[in-house]
């Protein structure tokens, strides 16, 4: 006997691509917990960090906001995926991460197979905290590896080596993970093939579920940004196109299966969150610039701390801004995000009146886009934004 | 009025040498208008007029001058566009006045097209008064300027007035000179009437307004009247003067100058040049100098967005309302569908018309390269006018071609004669007279094809001499040339709007330029793009724009999926300036890239 799909725990035993899993997740509900706090800010970042190494900060009055905002929140139901992201999670209290962990439940419920995910650096791993945060109940470790090259997480300004990275990730598993995650961020000027190569090899052939592949971007305002300004080499569109095409198919290759634009997993392990993201799920967003989307609205809380936390102490939802989508908007939402999964999306009436655009039929022409039983499915991903940039400017038909 | 109190006189003068400033003063010193409604560039009252800082239409104004003695003069100040391209219009404006003040800044010196107005002026009997204007700058050097124009139009150089239409600096000296020095009208005040139109344009209200000037007889309010050219029947329903506002004066009499309302709403019937004659009793022959505008160069007008066919139609339409030299037809193009072919008088108009399409109306446009009118001969013995490049028999059926040559004035310091003389003959110049200014100035002559001029002469022209030479030019002739077409494919498909006729000496250097300039202007798509440039079936030159790799962002961060969205939209924005020809995306730039092959 098989449990419907839109339950996570049936859901755990489809493959990462699967249709079915990605339509299950347009009904999950999660939430994220932002924890801002880094030891010093990174060369690409432009996330609402607190730059630790410029302001000394209270972790326990942020987190202490953070949990009365949780308690301003009406709620979507009970959740099925919950993500600590940051920021550095990492280097706060456990104690603290095990609150917040405490009034989520409390408030709003957990699905019984709930995923709860951690993002961390590998240089905060000890043996001790690894169990704290597995007591506390966390199933997935995402890793801030990067690279598994030293010069490039050097460039990457970075504080770990590569050799930390393989030592925690034996030391998670042995602490009980379930699912274990590294982060890698490829196509730096700086980065060799030779040292891809290292890469590529070290993540395929280390024991993890899941891999997120970034490309580097650069992001106005960041320090990259700055030097890029100044003449130093940026990041180059077809060798990152090169190494996004090397590493799908040498991942591939290893039993990882590509569910997102960015994202591979083994089966079992396409990370909830992640998903329900792309699929237009409904999620919740607490702490320092989170977003939440929920009942056709997308809403921002503040990215300065002390307004962050003004606005709690006065009581009020931190909000910077709410925005409402019509119907129409809301689909055209869904086939954006849509159009990252493996899956595709489902054929809306907004997808089929794209289908039949012009733009549409030039994106199936060239085999960029195609369609499947009833799914429209970006057949190459690294023109995802191309199509979805024609895809949000049909109109939709009366409905 | 009596004609022995009565002045007409224009402006002549180089953009920026201050002709509408010294306009402003002229207008506020003689109390015309009050110095609280003085607003800088009064006669120019077009938007893009005052922008550029030039005059496109011409404009009339009666200024009243109390003379020391005691004496009321009535001045006309008829202002004329400087611009090359208007010269017809200029001339027209010329024909109306006894005399022009010759401005010239104190520290540039004479300017090519001044000085071709000039001699305009000169052969129409004008009497000039040299005008230095701006002798208040660092830089002024008023005798060197004095000397220059004595050296070209004769006279002693004390003749020159020296003024500083900013500060006011000698406009009353130069009131003086222009009632003491310029002649006065003399046309027969008893005769049939005569006047002639030297600009109309169309107002939304009361129709057709057209600026006369009577020669002969008179005209009053209520007189049927007929225009000779046309001899089209009309009446004055309104007669009046300019101050600058329009005041209704009922009649005006021989000598004078002001406006002509009759109701019509077509300009094409009350076109510039023509005589005004009673309608009852019509003067025997009309005055002379009458032309029907005469477009010399050619660019075809497509909206982008196909849907605002009709939009570009009816802007065009009201545009023409004001700018009987405006002419256009429609145009299929197979890259850029459903447009007009416009005829223009030179660049400057063209440029205009497609600015005030695209600001007045709200016209995304592109326009193709301008082309000039060709004249083909076909091997069955007919001629076949071009006025469009792909309208260019093919190889087998041409006999020859003729293309049109203008005679060209160019004006440059000295020391630029060598790269001057280098780019005119790389342009198919012919070399005429040289004559020097001064020791440091030298006018030469040319001949060329107008094509060559039409493409980027100006430009080069200025950036090889600094910005300090000069042009002028006019209609010559047409002559053979061996002249062959280039055409352009993308992804294998030849795009007609990028068709270009050169001379066959330089259609290798041109099509390989001219591919590698698409390289660069069209972005990457889906797939490879393939660019050539052919003689007939014949590849000359080939580039590829490679397909685009990578056109994803890696991450959303934090689920600001609104940020995502907003990014994507932003982007769509900025490509919807591109034009689909064919499967190939193509941004507007790149129908005028033939322009600016030679940027490297």
């Amino acid at each position: 006997m098989s449990e419907p799909a839109h339950r996570p725990s049936s859901a755990r035993l489809l493959s990462a691509s699967d249709p079915d899993l990605a339509d299950a997740a347009n009904g999950w509900k999660s939430a994220y917990l932002h924890i801002p706090f880094c030891r010093r800010r990174c060369p690409y970042c432009d996330f609402a960090i607190v730059d630790e190494s410029e302001v000394a900060t209270d972790h326990r009055r942020y987190v202490d906001a953070v949990a009365r905002e949780i308690r301003m929140e009406p709620g979507i139901g009970r959740l099925d995926a919950i993500n600590v992201g940051g920021g550095t999670p990492s280097v706060i209290d456990p104690g603290l991460l095990a609150l917040l962990l405490d009034i989520l439940e409390d408030e709003f419920g957990f699905a019984p197979d709930v995923e709860r995910s951690i993002e961390i650096n590998p240089e905060d791993w000890t043996d001790e905290r690894g169990r704290e945060w597995v007591q506390m109940g966390f199933d997935r470790l995402s890793i801030g590896a990067q690279s598994f090259d030293d010069d490039v997480l050097g460039a990457l300004g970075r504080m770990h080596r590569s050799a930390t990275v393989d030592d925690v990730i034996g030391a998670a598993r042995g602490a009980g993970f379930r699912s274990i995650n590294v982060d890698v961020i490829f196509g730096h000027p700086a980065e060799s093939d030779a040292a891809w190569e290292t890469t590529m090899r070290s993540v395929v052939g280390t024991d993890v579920d899941h891999v997120s592949t970034y490309a580097l971007t650069v992001e106005p305002g960041t320090d990259l940004a700055a030097e890029v300004r100044s003449g130093r080499p940026a990041p180059d569109d077809d060798t990152q196109a090169d190494r996004y095409e090397q590493f799908v198919e040498r991942a591939s290759a290893s039993g990882f299966e590509r569910y997102e634009v960015s994202n591979h997993a083994r089966t079992g392990h396409a990370c909830r969150y992640n998903l329900s993201t792309w699929a237009h799920g409904e999620y919740l967003g607490f702490g320092l610039g989170a977003h939440d989307h929920r009942w056709g609205q997308r809403g921002r809380n503040h990215r300065r701390l002390d307004r962050y936390l003004e606005a709690v102490d006065r009581g009020e939802r931190p909000r910077l801004g709410v925005e409402t989508l019509d119907e129409p908007s809301q689909q055209r939402d869904r086939l954006m995000l849509g159009l990252r999964l493996a899956a595709g999306t489902p054929m809306t009436e907004v997808a089929d009146a794209f289908v039949h655009s012009p733009a549409g039929i030039r994106f199936l022409d060239a085999g960029v886009m195609r369609v499947e039983g009833d799914r429209l499915v970006v057949a190459n991903p690294l023109l995802a934004d191309g199509v979805a940039r024609e895809a949000l400017s049909v109109s939709v038909p009366d409905c | 009025m009596d004609q022995s109190r009565i002045r007409n006189f224009s402006i002549i003068a180089h953009i920026d040498h201050g002709k509408s400033t010294l306009a402003d003063r002229l207008l506020e010193r003689t109390g015309a208008i009050s110095e609280r409604d003085m607003r800088s560039q009064l006669l120019d009252e077009m938007e893009l007029e005052r922008e550029r800082g030039i005059t496109i239409k011409a404009n009339a104004v009666r200024i009243d001058y109390d003379a020391d003695d005691g004496t009321s003069y009535e001045l006309n100040l008829i202002d004329t566009p400087g611009h090359v391209d208007f010269s017809y219009e200029v001339s027209r404006s010329l024909a109306a006045c006894e005399g022009a003040l010759l401005l010239v800044d104190a520290s540039q010196g004479i300017e090519a097209q001044t000085l071709a107005n000039a001699y305009l002026a000169v052969e129409s009997g004008l009497e000039i008064i040299p005008v230095i204007n701006k002798i208040d700058l660092p830089a002024a050097d008023p005798d060197r300027v004095a000397d220059e124009i004595s050296a070209v139009l004769g006279g002693s150089p004390d003749e020159a007035i020296r003024v500083s239409a900013k500060s006011g600096e000698g406009i009353d000296q130069l009131l003086r000179a222009i009632v003491e020095r310029l002649p006065e009208p003399a046309g027969d005040p008893d005769g049939e009437l005569r006047a002639l139109v030297f600009d109309s344009y169309y107002d939304t209200y009361r129709g057709v307004v057209s600026l006369i000037r009577v020669v002969d007889g008179s005209i009053t309010k209520g007189d049927s009247i007929r225009l000779m050219a046309h001899e089209q029947d009309l009446t004055a329903d309104e007669i009046g003067v300019r101050r600058p506002a329009m005041e209704p004066t009922g009649s005006l009499d021989a000598g004078e100058v002001g406006y002509l309302i009759t109701g019509v709403k077509d300009i094409d019937l009350i076109r510039v040049g023509d005589t005004v004659t009673w309608g009852d009793v019509p003067a025997a022959d009309a005055l002379s100098g009458y032309a029907e505008p005469k477009p010399m160069v050619f660019s075809g007008l497509f909206p982008t967005d196909g849907d605002d066919f009709e939009r570009l139609r009816e802007a065009l339409e009201k545009l023409r309302l004001n700018d009987s030299s405006l002419v256009y037809q429609a145009e299929t193009s197979r890259a850029l569908g459903f447009g007009f072919r416009a005829g223009f008088l030179g660049l400057l108009h063209m440029e205009i018309v497609r600015e005030r399409l695209e600001r007045e109306y709200d016209l995304d446009l592109v326009a193709t390269a301008p082309s000039v009118q060709y004249v083909a001969h076909l091997t069955d013995g007919t001629d076949r006018v071009v006025q469009s490049p792909q309208d260019l028999p093919d190889a087998g059926n041409l006999a020859s071609i003729d293309e049109p040559y203008v005679k060209v004035m160019i004006i440059t310091p000295s020391e630029y004669i060598g790269t001057v003389m280098e780019l005119v003959q790389s342009k198919r110049g012919i070399m005429g007279e040289m004559t020097y200014l001064s020791p440091e100035r030298v006018e030469l002559h040319y001949e060329m094809p107008l094509a060559e001029i039409v493409f980027d002469f100006f430009d080069q022209l200025k950036s090889r001499t600094r910005g300090y030479a000069s042009l002028d030019y006019e209609p010559s002739d047409y002559r053979p040339s061996e002249l062959v077409r280039v055409d352009i494919l993308l992804n294998g498909q030849p795009v007609d709007a990028f068709s270009t006729i050169v001379h066959k000496d330089g259609a290798y250097t041109y099509g390989r330029a001219m591919v590698k300039k698409l390289r660069e202007l069209i972005p990457r798509q889906l797939f490879d793009v393939p660019i050539q440039a052919a003689i007939g079936s014949r590849i000359i030159s080939r580039e590829t724009v490679k397909a685009k790799r990578k056109d994803v962002t890696a991450k959303c961060y934090g689920g600001d999926i609104t940020r995502k969205r907003k990014l994507l939209e932003r982007q769509k924005e900025g490509k919807k300036r591109m034009k689909m020809v064919g499967s190939v995306e193509v941004p507007q730039e790149a129908f005028v890239a033939a322009l600016k092959i030679n940027d490297e």
